[in-house]
């Protein structure tokens, strides 16, 4: 066997695997029937039952909500974490920080979900709030996001000059001076990841916010799960299809963004350098 | 500013950045997990439970409840739930590596031009709603759907009922194969992208000398690529392996009454039967069956974190 076609059948066949299942949602979403894995026609059926559809649309609004709030509040405590991690070599508990900032990562969510509401529920006891809803799923998903956010942001820190700090320090900056003049703009592209990362996980976690949720705080993925659980539905496909169309547009948007940023940062390099 | 007044503000900006941070985790991570420790030693009374410590007659008492653990260590259910979890997390890392590593191999050994379009189009899926992909497979595989037809016409669903992973041909959905599909399909980018961070960054000339030195192409993949790829694979198959043991969502869609899952038997625990203690005490053994796995985790995750080329 010729290893270089082997390799190109193996990757389109992984490719294929990927992607399959996303191609059947979204031509199914187009499906004239109410079973949709048979097709039956074409039809924008489902998209105009899905503009009256009050629950999925409540639970759409309540999740961009959190997912907003959660990216923002991981891609701030993430960064802080990092830096900790990154600048910090040696302080109490190091490793057990480093432990409790991964461990979210691969953690069952069952597990996270129920010792949150757990404790949740004692200090409710002992303090009278806080009641379930919007807040306490935010709580949670900013565990996870954390995580995320850490990892992504130390990767970059990891691999940033020290020394450009160091110059700053030298010519008279004050820390925080050095941070918003000389760190923020080398990290800005891994904090857009980051916040483009947890605002997605916020926006499609399930077991968390089951756990965490309240009367009438029902997020679409729980919206989605019930109606999943049941059988099959197009309602479903629908969402499904827009959402694919959504995150393409904007990871597409993103890499167009960050490849000629890229080139114009390469181009500047190469200008300095003739000066 | 001072050299000392410069110290000082730098100390406090140290103690902010580290101190945040930490104390938010202590709280909402260390602390939630004591409570569930807890709880799960406790009685339960109709609405709060007992505390552990009380002051009875000027003695200090502590009443902990052990019977949660001596029942799941006697209950043959449970301990078959355990095992089951733990057979199918292992399955589908196992999986996932052997579609995993020759793909993320092949990517790594892709045009260097092409190459961040492949990892993009890895990372495309996991942007995209995890829910609703494994959604999909509920179609695919159900009547009618493309997996179901294709595995039926190439009589691959005969093969699949004889190893015993479905109970008849045509019967695919709500199987042990329908979880392991769904579970290998929705960890494997978590499996390929450890993998191929680490294969892009071989050194090839390690290979040319292999070469020189007389060894085959193949002789050179598995005495230098494997070895030198193994913080890849640890890395890899913990990412897949731990979440997988607690699974959920994926069990619930396309599991069936045949694959016992434990963290199923958690949430029925507490949403079905409303036993805190119990659904506590499940928690608490989980977290004693992925410590392992979890530690060997941190410390690669850790040790990949602090090299600096």
């Amino acid at each position: 066997v010729n290893p270089k076609l082997f390799g190109k059948a193996w990757l389109a066949g992984g490719y294929l695997f990927l992607y399959l299942p996303i191609a059947a949602l979204v031509i199914y979403s187009f499906n004239d029937s109410p079973l949709p894995n048979e097709w039956r026609g074409f039809t924008l059926n489902w998209y105009v039952k899905l503009a009256s559809d009050t629950e999925m649309l409540g639970g759409f609004w309540l999740s961009l909500k959190i997912a907003f709030m959660t990216a923002c509040a991981s891609v701030v405590l993430g960064t802080l974490a990092a830096f900790a991690l990154v600048k910090y070599k040696r302080f109490a508990g190091r490793t057990i920080f480093s432990g409790m900032v991964t461990a979210p990562l691969v953690m069952p969510e069952v597990i996270i979900g129920l010792s949150l509401l757990l404790m949740l529920v004692s200090v409710q006891r002992l303090l009278g709030f806080p009641e379930r809803g919007m807040m306490t799923i935010w709580l949670g998903h900013l565990l996870l996001g954390l995580a995320y956010a850490t990892v992504v942001v130390q990767a970059r820190l990891n691999d940033l000059n020290p020394q450009l700090e160091e110059a700053a320090l030298d010519l008279g900056a004050r820390p925080w001076q050095v941070f918003m003049l000389v760190t923020l703009p080398m990290i800005a592209q891994a904090l857009l990841s980051a916040w483009l990362l947890t605002f997605t996980l916020s926006l499609d976690d399930v077991v968390i916010s089951a756990f965490l949720s309240g009367p009438g705080a029902t997020t679409m993925p729980l919206v989605i799960f019930s109606r999943a659980r049941l059988g099959l539905s197009p309602s479903v496909n629908a969402v499904a299809t827009l959402i694919v169309l959504v995150v393409s547009i904007g990871v597409i948007a993103a890499s167009l963004m960050i490849a000629r940023n890229e080139r114009k940062r390469a181009r500047e390099m190469a200008e300095a350098a003739r000066n | 500013m001072t050299v000392a007044a410069r110290l000082r503000s730098l100390a406090t900006g140290r103690v902010a950045v580290i101190g945040v941070p930490y104390l938010w985790l202590l709280a909402f991570f260390l602390l939630p997990f004591l409570i569930v420790l807890k709880i799960s030693v406790s009685e339960m009374e109709t609405v709060r439970f007992k505390d552990l410590l009380s002051f009875k007659d000027g003695v200090l008492h502590l009443t902990m409840r052990f019977s949660n653990y001596a029942f799941i260590t006697e209950d043959a259910l449970y301990f078959k739930t355990y095992l089951s979890s733990i057979k199918y997390a292992g399955v589908t890392t196992l999986l996932c590596l052997l579609i995993g590593y020759p793909f993320a191999y092949f990517m790594a050994r892709a045009k260097a031009t092409v190459q961040p379009a492949l990892l993009m189009l890895v990372m495309l899926p996991f942007w995209t709603s995890f829910l609703l992909r494994v959604y999909a497979w509920k179609g695919l595989l159900s009547e009618h759907g493309w997996a179901y037809e294709l595995l039926t016409a190439t009589r691959l669903d005969v093969a699949l009922a004889a190893v015993g992973v479905i109970p008849a041909p045509g019967q695919l959905m709500n199987t042990p194969f329908s979880l392991v599909l769904g579970m290998t399909y929705t960890y494997l980018p978590f499996m390929i992208l450890p993998l191929y961070s680490n294969l892009a960054k071989m050194d090839l000339r390690l290979l040319e000398a292999a070469a020189d030195l007389g060894a085959t192409a193949w002789v050179a993949f598995w005495k230098v690529t494997v070895p030198l790829s193994k913080a890849g694979i640890i890395a890899g198959s913990m990412l897949v392996f731990i979440p997988c043991v607690g699974e959920f969502v994926i069990p619930e869609l396309l599991g069936g009454p045949q694959t016992l899952m434990i963290g199923h038997v958690l949430w029925d625990e507490f949403f079905s039967n409303n036993d805190w203690p119990m659904a506590s005490t499940v928690a608490v053994v989980m977290v004693l069956l992925i410590i392992v796995p979890l530690a060997i985790f941190n410390k690669y995750q850790a040790e990949a974190q602090e090299v600096r080329p």
